[in-house]
């Protein structure tokens, strides 16, 4: 493997000097110094940059010092004093890890003398150490057990009767990995791993001396702060931390590295297995993404894959209330295709659509809206991101010319101030949180935007400098006062805009923002937030050095969600924020592949690579590629399917690796369309609460399943990789090219990479990705072409895609969902750590054990006025429906405002939120619903309706409730 | 579709175009909007109450968009300053 492509910009300076190995433990991070130093280590000459410790100087020589504290994820702690060295002309003998390099420096890494003091310290640790290694989980991967036969320790001469740990209980309270502190050399890897990279400080050393021990709090994993990152189990050198899995199975045999199918961080993972079984996802430190830090979801979380609840034979049925007919692959193929043309016939080729996933692969989305727009034959295509980055995709395309994020995740560790609006990283990006969290310890300004209190407001080591607490539906308010102090303080980057954006459309927008219906002052009360306070965090963001902006859902999910990405983007540009590293706007996507799957054409107005079905030349492109005339009209977006559905017009739905039920607002017009449609496809791991709904069900496979690419926030596109053979018996680009084959359209791929390959062939920012250059690269970051062969990781440096960078004046529209005496307050709905999304995935695995339910937050004021206590069922009223959950009291939310999560259908969040969607888009207003809250005793209609339903449709399928939970 | 519901929508697209300096412009790009974005069986209808119920519901400047420059535009015939 070629590392030095493959790895991260940290290691660059040595790569270019010395064949880095990935597999290779440095001990000690790389230093960054441009200044070289050459010295000798037993007789090997070796320049490396200043900085580095001995140890890495050492390891890249090829010259492996013994270690055990040591690890090159963590900074050096110098404590097992295993990795001593000699250095001529010091004296004694100093810890390799924690000793930089000098010039013309003699190492010697072994002497006698050396052997005897690594011998000794051996012998003390195995001397409080079970002699099981044979019986042991980590036999043949242990470093402690390396150690001992590097050093040759051939006795303990203290005997094992003495005062010892050997007794020390287990904690087993996490569902994924024990605590095993018998076994523990209080190396404090874990400790460290838990401070420096995840950042959670969870665990702590307790006690001194012989006493010391590693803890998680005062009680037990669970019970303790700790999120089930994975870190400390990856850093931890013996059998202490381990996952359950390896305890069970054994070591795994081989690996194969992929991505991870969760959040938008699209973390690298080495799915580590014994034949066909994954034992353990392990994450790739040459992960583009993660650099080998991974949160509980894609750590753990992926025994979905292989759960009972998985269907995996193709099922029809004429009407959803009968039961489903188990058939044939052919048959299912033939019955979907004759049911398409029957409805086309009848009702119009607008009758049928498409909807595509973000949770699908690059290659998956693709083919379904090459399938919609060259065989269905209109632009009825749409994906999930309808319903959560559209506004992005629209907004940064006016703005600045291209629908995606500006940055790498990396360029965070060159920011000096740090703006989050409308996101909760620690929970839906935990990963790039962490990496967040490191640049905010070594001392970036923190400025947070949201109705509540994320937590970044105030964390071990991270306290925000301003929190805006905001009225949710305020955004646009917010960035125009910001606007209007940069403006009226003379805190504009001139320069930046004369060079770099178009003048009139500049002095438009200062014009705008800088009347006084747009000060601070003005709106401040329409957002609840004190003026001066606004203020302060605007000149904080213009002057404090390079000022990044992070966004998420609660700026995209409200009527005004474009308004706001555009006004994100005046605020980047008025102030010189882009186009570099440790700026920029980076908008943070919610699922594995919104990017991608916006990427691959998948919107009714667009072809693959974002260019208007309107536009000629492209669309000649297309009909020539693909020998089929295409429609110049702009398709219909999912909540305009649904409203024709309601009216009778569009009659059939191919719905793939999509949740529309559970996942959009307002369920009951979702449910109400779906009832009026005559075909309904659905492609699914599971009996989704839209397969409900369904005449034909495709089972489709997981992503350990199948071929292809995910593209995260960050324009990365990275390797999917088949390592198991998919359940159903295909994967999923290979049932929509059979649906299209039985349509009389064959799709003739033999490979997700041919699809790949016909993507590049077609589209400008992807000439240049191949299966192949992914394989070498690791990942690529597009645009990708002849001038970027290895890809882009910053984007818009010297001029924007679109030229001259566009300002838009962005007038703030208080949304029509208001308070009334009747619906008081405001909901709005948010995600949590341990799961995902609808949670279709998430709740079929064990980390229900940290949210087997959706709550709703309450400020306690708001609750004692209402006479709600601690864990009550209350009930939800807006003017959509009413759904009952239950009540946690918590001073996080403000008064006037309640929260919850989605994750479980029976919730029925989504039954209360509102049509109200995007000026632009019509990505609804998830984030604002005005609302009653009630005591009640049982649950809603809605709820009971939901229960006697969905056993139903369960057991139409042969499945019962039960199945759905965890084994 | 129900012709309200389109209303809004147009209504809501109007509210964003509303304050900007050049109100002709602004006709422009409401309807290069519509035209961009909305599909044509959309489009017919907003049009069709226009023509027959004088817009009912509509603001203003939305009305006078579709009227002046919706006619039977086709995306790839109106131009505008406006990005895709």
């Amino acid at each position: 493997m070629d590392d030095i492509k493959y790895s991260n910009t940290h290691h660059q300076h040595e790569h270019s000097r010395t064949n880095y190995d990935d597999q290779l433990d440095y001990g000690t991070p790389a230093s960054q110094s441009d200044t070289q130093i050459t010295l000798t280590i037993d007789d090997r000459e070796i320049t490396v940059p200043e900085g580095t410790s001995i140890m890495r100087a050492s390891i890249m020589a090829g010259i492996n010092v013994p270690k055990l504290c040591a690890t090159d994820s963590l900074e050096p702690f110098g404590s097992c004093r295993l990795c001593v060295v000699e250095i001529e002309g010091r004296r004694g003998y100093p810890a390799s890890c924690t000793t930089p390099v000098a010039e013309g420096l003699k190492v010697h890494t072994q002497t006698s003398k050396l052997a005897d003091i690594r011998r000794g310290t051996m012998e003390l640790y195995i001397s409080d150490h079970p002699l099981d290694c044979l019986t042991c989980a980590t036999n043949g991967d242990c470093e402690l057990q390396d150690m001992a036969g590097a050093v040759g320790l051939r006795e303990v001469r203290y005997g094992y009767d003495g005062e010892n740990h050997l007794k020390a209980e287990k904690d087993e309270s996490n569902p994924y990995f024990t605590f095993d502190p018998s076994k523990c050399i209080v190396c404090s890897r874990c400790v460290r791993a838990c401070e420096e990279t995840q950042g959670t400080f969870a665990l702590t050393i307790s006690g001194r001396g012989f006493e010391s021990k590693v803890a998680s709090g005062l009680g037990n994993f669970m019970d303790s702060e700790c999120v089930s990152c994975g870190a400390c189990v990856q850093a931890c050198p013996t059998a202490t931390l381990i996952e359950k899995t390896v305890i069970e199975a054994g070591v795994p045999e081989h690996k194969v590295t992929t991505t991870c199918a969760y959040c938008g961080v699209g973390c690298s993972f080495d799915a580590e297995m014994k034949g066909e079984e994954v034992i353990r996802m392990v994450p790739n430190k040459n992960g583009g993404a993660n650099h080998g830090h991974s949160c509980v979801k894609g750590r753990f979380a992926w025994g979905y894959a292989t759960h009972k609840d998985r269907i995996t034979t193709p099922m029809i049925r004429k009407s959803i209330h009968d039961e489903w007919q188990q058939v044939s692959w052919d048959e299912a193929f033939s019955y979907a295709a004759s049911e398409i043309s029957r409805i086309q016939s009848k009702y119009g080729k607008a009758s049928v659509g498409g909807i595509t996933s973000s949770r699908c692969t690059n290659e998956e989305v693709y083919v379904v809206q090459k399938l919609v727009r060259a065989v269905f034959g209109s632009n009825n295509v749409d994906t999930c991101a309808r319903v959560c980055h559209s506004p992005t995709g629209y907004g940064l395309k006016q703005t600045i010319g291209e629908s995606a994020g500006t940055q790498t995740f990396d360029s965070v560790m060159k920011s000096d101030v740090i703006f989050v609006i409308g996101a909760n990283p620690t929970d839906g990006h935990p990963v790039f949180a962490s990496q967040m969290k490191r640049r905010l310890r070594e001392g970036a300004k923190l400025i947070i935007a949201d109705p509540r209190a994320i937590d970044l407001v105030a964390s071990p080591h991270v306290k925000a400098d301003y929190h805006l607490k905001l009225q949710p539906g305020t955004n646009v308010a917010l960035i125009s006062a910001i606007g209007h102090v940069i403006v009226t303080e003379g805190l504009v980057n001139e320069a930046f805009v004369k060079e770099r954006c178009e003048w009139d459309s500049f002095v438009a927008w200062r014009d705008f923002v800088a009347l006084r219906e747009n000060s601070p002052e003005v709106l401040g009360l329409a957002m609840g937030v004190p003026a001066e306070e606004l203020r302060a965090a605007a000149r904080l963001f213009a002057t404090g050095g390079n000022a990044a902006i992070y966004y998420g859902l609660g700026v995209t999910e409200h009527s005004q969600g474009s308004t706001m990405v555009m006004g994100i983007a005046n605020l980047a540009m008025a102030t010189g924020n882009i186009g570099r590293e440790g700026v920029g706007v980076n908008p943070l996507r919610g699922q594995n592949n919104v990017q991608g799957s916006c990427d691959m054409g998948s919107m009714p107005h667009e072809f693959p690579g974002y260019r208007h079905v309107s536009d000629d030349a492209t669309r000649a492109l297309f009909e020539s590629a693909w020998g089929r005339p295409l429609s110049n009209d702009p398709g219909l977006r999912i909540p305009n399917m649904l409203d024709n559905a309601i009216d009778g017009s569009f009659k059939a739905l191919y719905c793939v690796g999509e949740d529309i039920v559970q996942s959009d607002p307002n369920t009951q017009h979702v449910t109400h369309a779906l009832e009026s449609m005559e075909c309904v496809i659905v492609q699914d791991l599971f009996l989704n609460e839209t397969a409900m709904f369904a005449h034909v069900f495709f089972p489709g496979a997981s992503f350990l399943e199948k071929s292809g690419t995910f593209t995260n926030a960050e324009r990365r596109i990275s390797p999917v990789r088949r390592v198991m053979t998919p359940k159903n018996g295909m994967e999923d680009w290979e049932v929509t090219a059979a649906l299209s084959n039985a349509l009389g359209y064959p799709m003739e791929y033999k490979h997700a990479s041919d699809i790949m390959d016909e993507v590049a062939r077609l589209t400008p920012t992807f000439q240049g990705v191949s299966f192949k250059k992914l394989d070498e690269l690791g990942s690529i970051q597009w645009p990708c072409n002849d001038e970027t062969p290895t890809g882009t990781p910053t984007m818009h440096i010297n001029e924007f895609v679109r030229g001259k960078g566009k300002f838009f004046v962005t007038e703030y529209v208080p949304t029509t969902e208001k308070v009334t005496p009747k619906y008081p307050l405001i909901l709005t709905t948010g995600r949590i750590l341990s799961q995902y999304n609808v949670g279709a995935q998430t709740r079929r695995t064990k980390n229900v054990a940290w949210h087997a339910e959706d709550l709703v937050e309450i400020h306690p004021h708001d609750a004692e006025e209402r006479g709600i206590k601690e864990h009550d069922w209350v009930g939800i009223n807006s003017r959509a429906g009413e759904t009952v959950l239950r009540v946690k009291i918590t001073e996080r939310v403000q008064p006037g405002v309640i929260y919850t999560t989605f994750h479980h259908p029976e919730s029925g969040a989504n039954v209360i939120t509102t049509d109200n969607s995007d000026w632009a888009t019509n990505c609804p207003e998830f984030k604002v619903t005005a609302v009653q809250v009630t005591r009640v005793n049982q649950l809603s209609d809605w709820q009971q309706h939901y229960q006697t339903f969905s056993e139903a449709q369960l057991a139409y399928a042969g499945k019962d409730l039960e199945a759905a939970k965890v084994d | 579709m129900q012709i309200d519901h389109l209303v809004t929508m147009a209504n809501q697209i109007g509210d964003f175009f509303k304050s900007f300096p050049d109100q002709a412009q602004a006709k422009k790009d409401i309807a290069h909007h519509l035209t961009r974005f909305w599909a044509s069986s959309m489009r017919q209808q907003i049009l069709l109450h226009v023509q027959n119920n004088h817009g009912a519901g509509l603001h203003d400047i939305v009305r006078d968009a579709i009227n002046q420059h919706l006619n039977n535009a086709t995306a790839s015939e109106l131009s505008s300053n406006i990005d895709d």
